[in-house]
């Protein structure tokens, strides 16, 4: 075979392979169209096939070439009125772009490939007497027209005379025509381009933004009027440049979405479902490396939902929805991000499955589920190992599932969010960079080192200085926090996560703050300089770099030097913001559940000492009494009262947690706060009630002492908060057990 | 045991750590340079010592002292960039000095001895007997994969 034969063949792949993706969607479009079918798509599918089977038969697939033929036949009834698209007769079709397909994909051997079942398939639509599938399309018959005569007379398929042809109007044949001069048009003024001349192309363009750093920072130190303008036209052409370049390797999301409705309409075939998919911002872009990333968690979140969310029919009617479910792919800008939705009107997660389901598989305790909220628990699906579906099917449910998603997802920079209401859907939303190569960056020192912090991580700049630095930054159990308008932040040192030794180049008395957002956690990195924002073209990391987590890339600054890119998720967890394990975005390193950040909470605030504060969640309390001392009388070492008639055991709880008591209680009454927990009673000895308040409940610090949960900012006070369950589980001796289950 | 199959090398560039003679493929360096600034990483392996932009390039630098087990560099001196090629991009071998290019000789070349021990063990491919000393073959792949055996 010559190379120019060669270069047929490739070009005849590549083309045929782009007609039949768009053939695929074509069709289900037609599918919907059941009366009144655009004629104008059918006559583009039809020339997509004929195209195919032309240059098949030129080269001498003559497999191809006949299968691509039948199909292109029953096009021809189709865009003659004398077939309606039919699900049998769509279904055909797809079956056979299919194996076209596959005869593509293995040209070599397509000759010698049987394809006879779609032949035959294909025969029986244009001739449904001589099979047991006759629909509603006999009765019609074939006036040929234009190219096809020669085809249809060569291969003697029955003709017969059909009325409906003639109802075609002679106004149609021109406007197809003008139809074609549009399409030669947009041909002409497109051209095919290798993807690695656009990758060589996008790397050159990252080597000129890098010289031209270099080059604005040398003007600017020359001071020469005559080169700063001339630095100053570079400066704008190259950014030009650079977004052209960067336009090229663009492409619209849908090119993605589009194998979607063939795939959801197949599954929900399988699944005995019926689904409907929307597509909204099909035409929103992103790179193509991103595209490529994307595709399999896409595919995978689609198909869990038409296997999963979505009910089967009768469910749905009964529970008054259409029975028709609905999948929903939104893709959109918002800052500087590309943000895509995945949303069904299914019967969303069934969260108390997901619980049992978390528990057995040992990814979480009982305690930890009762005390989560119920988004917290939907989130659990994002766990390594977690499978819901109760037995494995060939559509989804292997157990790969959901954390390979967000895996991949963050592996590029984005982040997936799931929000489940019960009964009414679920929405999956996905956010992702526009782009890898050259980002916006904050470049910071420390140590001597400049570092380069990705601007999607940053949230705010914080710089102390004076007696500030002293007075705001604060200690718990070791750990330095900063209150951020009335939150704990916990703050990381970028020097001692680096280890480095090297004297600061800041005076004492300035504290520069980055705040950082990673897994939707946030933290305080703490460097010695804040220089500046810059673009910055982003290079992978060595082979010996790989294992040192904190970095993510590396790349060239201004003035020549190297610096390095650091990866704030990676920075977390080497900090130990972020607990190692995938869960900790949930559960703290100790095994206890965490509160949401902004689900607000109703607290009852005590008071113990002279200014210890410590909270409940007032759900947890039962009332609040005020006993009286001498009403104290003692069972088995324990203090216990009566109360409505029973025992309640009695827990003095500032002693109990190690916590300095002071009773200023004159008269001589205690305050107790009733508790209750399965069926059984507690009272809570403690100094004083302080306030009610709700809040939303932001869990900075984890506390190491038993029966604590962690530390909030109340009213501007830190405060501890109690950890109930924790409490009652410590003093659970047999003694009390046996008391209370006389009660 | 025939040596052929070990030392593949026709041409060894040659360089010197501890006045002990070493040698690379020739067709592996890319370049060799003198001593360029480089950006320290801060938690990177003990052997790795820093980041060269070399022509928009990124090299990492490997101090191959530290990767022999050898001692530090004496303050003061300067050491060389050997720059090789992998499939990982370009990597830097910082080495004392630089020696000439050597033509290998089969008929001289020896496995390393058994009684080599230690991280050397692994990096070195054999000897070669020359007139007045030792040239030891390091095995590239091996050096510059620092996550493996590094002690």
């Amino acid at each position: 075979m010559t190379i120019e034969d060669d270069e047929l063949i490739k070009d005849f792949i590549v083309e045929s392979q782009e007609h039949l993706s768009d053939v695929e969607s074509q069709l289900l479009t037609l599918e919907s169209q059941q009366d009144g079918i655009d004629i104008a798509l059918v006559n583009k599918v039809f020339r997509a096939v004929h195209s195919i089977k032309g240059a098949a038969g030129f080269l001498g697939f003559e497999v191809l070439e006949s299968l691509a033929h039948r199909g292109e036949e029953v096009l021809n009834r189709l865009r003659n009125n004398e077939m309606r698209p039919t699900n049998l007769v769509v279904n055909t079709l797809l079956k056979a772009t299919d194996r076209l397909k596959g005869l593509l994909d293995s040209l070599e051997t397509s000759n010698e490939q049987d394809v006879t079942e779609h032949i035959v398939a294909l025969e029986r639509l244009l001739n449904p007497d001589s099979g047991p599938d006759s629909g509603p399309d006999s009765g019609i018959v074939e006036i040929p027209d234009d190219e096809s005569i020669e085809e249809a007379t060569l291969e003697t398929v029955p003709e017969r005379v059909c009325d409906s042809a003639a109802q075609r109007k002679p106004t149609e044949s021109i406007s197809s025509v003008i139809h074609d001069a549009a399409i030669v048009s947009a041909v002409d003024s497109t051209i095919r381009v290798d993807v690695s001349l656009l990758d060589t192309l996008m790397t050159r363009v990252g080597e000129l933004v890098l010289a031209r750093n270099q080059i604005m920072q040398f003007t600017g130190e020359l001071g020469n009027t005559d080169l700063l303008r001339t630095t100053q036209r570079l400066n704008l052409i190259t950014t030009e440049l650079q977004e052209g370049v960067m336009k090229t390797r663009m492409q619209p999301i849908g090119n993605v979405w589009s194998k979607f409705p063939r795939l959801v309409r197949d599954l929900a075939a399988i699944c005995g479902k019926e689904v409907r998919i929307e597509m909204e911002g099909k035409a929103t872009e992103l790179d193509k490396t991103i595209i490529e990333a994307i595709k399999d968690p896409l595919t995978h979140l689609v198909r869990n939902t038409v296997d999963h969310g979505i009910e089967k029919p009768e469910v749905r009617r009964s529970t008054g929805k259409p029975v028709e479910g609905c999948l929903t792919l939104r893709a959109f800008h918002e800052g500087g991000q590309v943000i895509i939705d995945i949303s069904d009107d299914g019967a969303g997660l069934n969260l108390e499955r997901i619980k049992t389901k978390a528990i057995e598989k040992g990814l979480i305790s009982q305690e930890q589920v009762a005390r989560m909220q119920e988004q917290e628990i939907a989130q659990l699906i994002f766990l390594p190992g977690f499978s819901t579906a109760e037995k494995v099917s060939n559509v989804s449910g292997r157990g790969v599932g959901m954390d390979v998603v967000k895996t991949n997802i963050e592996k590029i920079g984005g982040s997936v969010d799931l929000q489940t209401r019960p009964g009414h859907g679920t929405t999956v939303k996905i956010k992702i960079p526009l782009t890898l190569a050259i980002i916006p960056a904050l470049i910071v020192s420390c140590a001597g080192n400049r570092f380069a912090i990705p601007q999607v991580n940053l949230l705010e700049l914080v710089r102390l200085e004076g007696e500030q630095t002293t007075k705001s930054i604060e200690w718990i159990q070791g750990a330095p926090v900063y209150r951020l308008r009335g939150r704990l932040l916990p703050l990381v040192y970028l020097r001692n996560v680096l280890k480095t030794n090297v004297a600061s180049e800041t005076p004492q008395d300035v504290i520069n703050i980055v705040i950082l957002r990673a897994d939707d956690r946030q933290f305080g990195l703490v460097v010695d300089r804040i220089n500046d924002t810059e673009e910055i073209v982003v290079k992978p990391l060595s082979k010996q770099l790989k294992g040192v987590a904190v970095y993510s890339g590396t790349t060239i600054m201004g003035d020549g030097k190297v610096a390095l890119i650091l990866d704030v998720l990676g920075l977390a967890y080497a900090s130990q913001v972020i607990s190692k394990m995938r869960d900790g975005a949930l559960v703290d390193p100790n095994g206890r559940a965490k509160d949401a950040d902004g689900e607000p909470q109703t607290l009852i605030i005590l008071g113990t000492g002279t200014s210890r504060r410590l909270a409940l969640p007032i759900s947890q309390v039962a009332r609040l009494e005020k006993i009286s001392k001498e009403a104290i009388e003692y069972a088995d070492h324990q203090e216990v009262v009566q109360y409505r008639g029973k025992i309640l055991p009695l827990i003095r709880l500032a002693s109990f947690l190690g916590l300095e008591s002071n009773d200023t209680s004159e008269d001589d009454l205690l305050n107790v706060v009733v508790y209750n927990e399965n069926e059984r009673s507690f009272g809570l000895v403690i100094d004083k009630i302080i306030d009610i308040v709700e809040t939303s409940l932001q869990l900075n610090h984890p506390s190491a002492r038993e029966g604590l949960l962690g530390s909030v900012v109340i009213h501007d006070r830190v405060t501890d908060l109690v950890d109930l369950p924790a409490v009652i589980r410590m003093i659970d001796c047999p003694s009390l057990s046996q008391l209370t289950s006389l009660v | 045991m025939s040596t052929t199959s070990q030392s593949p090398a026709s041409q060894l560039c040659t360089f010197y750590l501890e006045n002990q003679m070493f040698g690379i493929d020739v067709q592996s360096v890319q370049e060799v340079i003198r001593y360029q600034q480089m950006t320290d990483i801060p938690l990177a392996p003990d052997s790795v010592c820093g980041l060269i932009n070399l022509r928009g390039q990124i090299v990492t630098a490997i101090e191959l002292r530290r990767r022999l087990g050898l001692p530090d560099r004496p303050e003061g001196q300067l050491p060389m960039n050997v720059v090789v090629r992998s499939d990982d991009g370009a990597v830097s071998l910082l080495v004392d000095q630089i020696g000439d290019v050597q033509e290998s000789d089969e008929e001289n070349f020896e496995p390393p001895p058994e009684t080599l021990r230690g991280p050397t063990r692994q990096l070195i491919r054999g000897a070669y007997k020359m007139k007045d000393r030792l040239l030891l073959v390091l095995d590239t792949e091996r050096v510059i994969d620092v996550t493996s055996n590094v002690d």
